[in-house]
């Protein structure tokens, strides 16, 4: 919660009184999944002291704005000296148009999307006429996805993949935490299995996934699982490692608790484990994130699956002279879903654990 | 027997298009002719097309869709222009009109390509003339794989980096406008090849895959101007026995980075490769494949035999939408080739620049940077027989393998035959085209329906030498450098 919201209260307005306690209220929440920012500018629309406020816009605001600003000068002026065999390096403005294109192209789909069923239940509806009902077809439209498909794809993935792994990471966690011996034993395969890179995990996934999931389930295609269990055996490490660190460090005297009341082990972990080792597990949980979504774009560019590093790899293969500018834009868009990724995974770290604030 | 056949012919025609002359025009076919076999293949193919013709009147009027046993179909393909009646197909809606509901997926590489064909992944794929041929003869991954639809001709260039060029130049005979002659032999080549040789370095060129049209193209190109580009044997599949020239795989999007970066001195690659690194000041496009031999057969339409048998209304679905596709692509003098190339410059299908695959696609070719000249035929799809798949087109592509060692023995004459027949598949060819005349779609004329599966003999190659169908042993034996019948294996 900010400390400097002890404005000093304007003598005139209890109604404004109540909307900046309001304001206060929300703060954390606001603050926690990245909105802060908004704050000054709200409390001073409901009319807190403007020079108080102005330090906290000069901090949140003005400052970072600069830093942006200063990084698309830079970027505008250095970007058309860069000559490649691909032309120039584009500059903010042609990646600011390639947005344009790709929201065009997009619509485009969706359009011809809506023809394609509307054309088939014309066929459809001339064939019940004609008393040939048994001939009716319906099928998905068959044109690719567009490059919105494609971010909710490479989500999904990294959510499945993410999910994957912390269902395997956080018993085993838990129970190296708990247990010197079981942490004895996995550590050196921990260790070792840890600094693997994604891609040279990925012909050994691809291959076993072949093998193992030969008929796909709809919505989730080959080349989604590989690409998922790739985000998997990459991620799961700093979970693993968060986890049982938490739960190693628990106080000693909330585990003598315990034993004095004979808790069953089930009550221990669940009432006295899990609430104090939450916030290094929640560390852990982004971190894999993090790690889970960087390691995703690779995995997608090799193994095909239409998600956002694929749409990099194959504007590489284009070599059109949008492609370079359509690349930027794709490597804008990862960092700005990592980040809101990241900020959502803080939230619910806020709302879930107890900090000394609290 | 053949009488009888061209009176039925007559029949139907007349029934079909109203008055046509009969008499004249079939008899005095059937009085022209003189081999046995050419009458049979006539009278065969006649009958296909006669009884396609036949059972399409008999049905009511209307297009009628057939009643395909798989609709939702997978079509591989590789980002080069002549992926066109595939994406021609797709978005005038020629599939949808013949109840097929097709995605179109670009793959990585040619081998990915035929993997997925294989393996079924993939129901059907545009492919190198080759790779049917290879993959049912046991070269390379063994699959029976068949063709009933030729996609294209022409469309490859032999490009060279620029400072390859620059040492070619002073060896070509000039025009009165001070440009190179063409088409330029590879002896201008040779000079180059030789300086490199005594220097100690390799000289390399890429193409893109060992049974590919280009790799053919590229060796009949250095064989023809007295390089030698290599052989190959059972035991040693890189294609570099004995070479002057070192051949090796390259995927065609990587192909103007390796020339860059010097790892490869040329490559024999289709379109947009070669406008490509023109316009981007990389290479040099020396020769088009459609100067090299007028009129070449380059990509079919492959899929696997056990797909055709199990679904045959399937097939001539696809092929009925294909053949449309191809006469719109050459329609009113490529009329539409400017909208196709709009297509095709879209992400999903080759995704070059517009320009650069216009310079191909709409009847000129640059060469030199600034030097556009008028190639018309650079790309055909439906004039001259493109679409049609002939015995004799295969049997050159099996010539060229047994020509450079893959395929390691010397065969009779019949067995081309037989290997082309087993294929390519024209009898499902004219079916399809059958129920496209029987629609209104085309005319017959449209078709070389009393073809008997060979073009005729030609010898429009840099070269000159004359290339018959039916004696491809003979032919070997023609050609200078090469395997003949009493040659040792190569690299023994």
């Amino acid at each position: 919660m900010s400390t400097n919201s002890a404005s000093i209260t304007t003598p005139s307005a209890p109604f404004g009184d109540r909307v900046r306690r309001g304001i206060d209220r929300v703060a954390g929440g606001v603050d926690a999944v990245g909105f802060g920012w908004l704050l000054p500018i709200v409390r001073l629309i409901a009319g807190a002291s403007p020079r108080e406020q102005l330090v906290e816009l000069r901090q949140r605001v003005a400052i970072p704005l600069l830093g942006i600003t200063l990084f698309l000068a830079a970027w505008a002026l250095l970007a058309p000296t860069v000559q490649t065999s691909l032309g120039a390096i584009p500059g903010p403005a042609a990646v600011w148009e390639q947005l344009g294109e790709v929201r065009a192209d997009h619509v485009r789909e969706r359009e011809k999307e809506v023809a394609f069923h509307e054309r088939q239940e014309a066929r459809n509806s001339k064939l019940v006429a004609e008393g040939r009902a048994d001939k009716v077809k319906v099928r998905d439209y068959t044109g690719k996805p567009t490059y919105v498909d494609q971010i909710f794809t490479s989500l999904k993935t990294v959510m499945l993949g993410f999910i994957i792994a912390t269902m395997i990471a956080i018993p085993i966690g838990v129970a190296s935490g708990l247990s010197r011996t079981f942490n004895g034993a996995i550590n050196p395969l921990v260790q070792i299995f840890k600094p693997v890179s994604p891609l040279a995990w990925l012909p050994i996934v691809t291959m076993i996934v072949s093998a193992a999931y030969s008929s796909p389930i709809a919505g989730f295609p080959k080349a989604l699982v590989i690409s998922a269990v790739t985000v998997t055996l990459c991620s799961l490490w700093p979970t693993l490692i968060n986890t049982a660190l938490g739960v190693a460090s628990v106080d000693k005297d909330l585990m003598n608790v315990g034993r004095v009341l004979r808790l069953p082990t089930w009550k221990t972990i669940t009432r006295i484990v899990m609430p104090s080792a939450m916030p290094l597990i929640f560390t852990g949980l982004r971190l894999s994130l993090g790690v889970g979504w960087m390691v995703l774009i690779a995995a997608e560019m090799l193994a095909q699956n239409p998600g956002l590093g694929k749409f990099v790899w194959d504007e590489f293969q284009n070599g059109s002279s949008d492609s370079l500018a359509r690349i930027m834009l794709a490597v804008i868009t990862i960092g700005l879903i990592g980040f809101l990724l990241d900020r959502i995974m803080f939230a619910l770290q806020k709302a879930f654990t107890f900090s000394a604030n609290r | 027997m053949s009488n009888l056949q061209t009176r039925r012919e007559c029949a139907t025609d007349r029934a079909v298009f109203g008055t046509m002359p009969c008499r004249g025009r079939h008899l005095s076919r059937v009085r022209n002719t003189g081999m046995q076999r050419q009458m049979l293949g006539i009278g065969f193919f006649g009958a296909v097309f006669a009884i396609g013709l036949t059972s399409v009147t008999a049905m009511a009027a209307g297009t009628e869709m057939l009643d395909v046993e798989k609709d939702e179909l997978t079509f591989g393909f590789i980002k080069l222009t002549d992926m066109a009646p595939l994406a021609v197909a797709y978005e005038n809606g020629y599939f949808e009109d013949e109840g097929l509901y097709v995605t179109l997926e670009p793959q990585a590489n040619w081998k990915v390509l035929l993997d997925g064909v294989i393996t079924g992944q993939l129901d059907g794929a545009h492919m190198l003339a080759g790779q049917p041929l290879a993959a049912t003869i046991g070269y390379g991954t063994e699959a029976h794989i068949v063709t009933p639809f030729s996609m294209d001709l022409n469309g490859n260039g032999i490009t060279v980096s620029n400072a390859v060029w620059e040492l070619m130049k002073p060896g070509i005979p000039k025009d009165d406008d001070g440009r190179p002659v063409h088409p330029i032999s590879a002896e201008a080549l040779k000079p180059v090849v030789e300086s490199y040789a005594s220097q100690g370095k390799p000289f390399n060129m890429g193409m893109v895959f060992p049974v590919s049209t280009h790799n053919y193209e590229l060796r009949y190109w250095l064989a023809a101007g007295g390089l030698n580009p290599g052989f190959y044997s059972p035991s040693d599949t890189s294609g570099q026995i004995d070479a002057d020239v070192l051949l090796s795989v390259t995927p065609p999007p990587q192909m103007p980075a390796t020339l860059e970066a010097g790892t490869i001195l040329g490559y024999c690659v289709g379109e947009p490769w070669n406008q490509a690194a023109v316009q981007k000041g990389i290479g040099v496009p020396v020769i088009t494949d459609y100067e090299l031999w007028k009129n070449n057969p380059e990509k079919v339409f492959g899929l696997t035999k056990a797909f055709t048998e199990e679904n045959p209304e399937t097939t001539k679905a696809i092929v009925k939408a294909l053949i449309r596709a191809a006469m719109w692509l050459d329609e009113n003098d490529n009329a539409n080739r400017m909208e196709a190339v709009e297509m095709l410059a879209r992400s999903e299908y080759v995704g070059a620049d517009a320009e650069i695959i216009a310079a191909s696609m709409t009847g000129t070719f640059e060469y030199e940077k600034g030097d556009v000249r008028d190639v018309p035929d650079f790309n055909v799809f439906f004039r001259h027989d493109a679409t049609y798949p002939f015995y004799s087109d295969a049997i050159w592509y099996l010539t060229q393998m047994r020509r450079w060692g893959q395929i390691a023995e010397h065969r009779p004459d019949s067995w081309y035959e037989e290997t082309a027949r087993s294929v390519y598949l024209p009898e499902i060819y004219l079916e399809a085209a059958a129920l496209l005349v029987g629609e209104g779609y085309a005319s017959a004329d449209d078709f070389p329906l009393d073809s008997d599966g060979y073009r005729e003999p030609t010898s429009e190659f840099i070269d000159g030498i004359k290339w018959d169908g039916k004696t491809p042993n003979a032919y070997l034996e023609s050609l200078e450098i090469g395997l003949k019948e009493a040659s040792p294996m190569a690299g023994s």
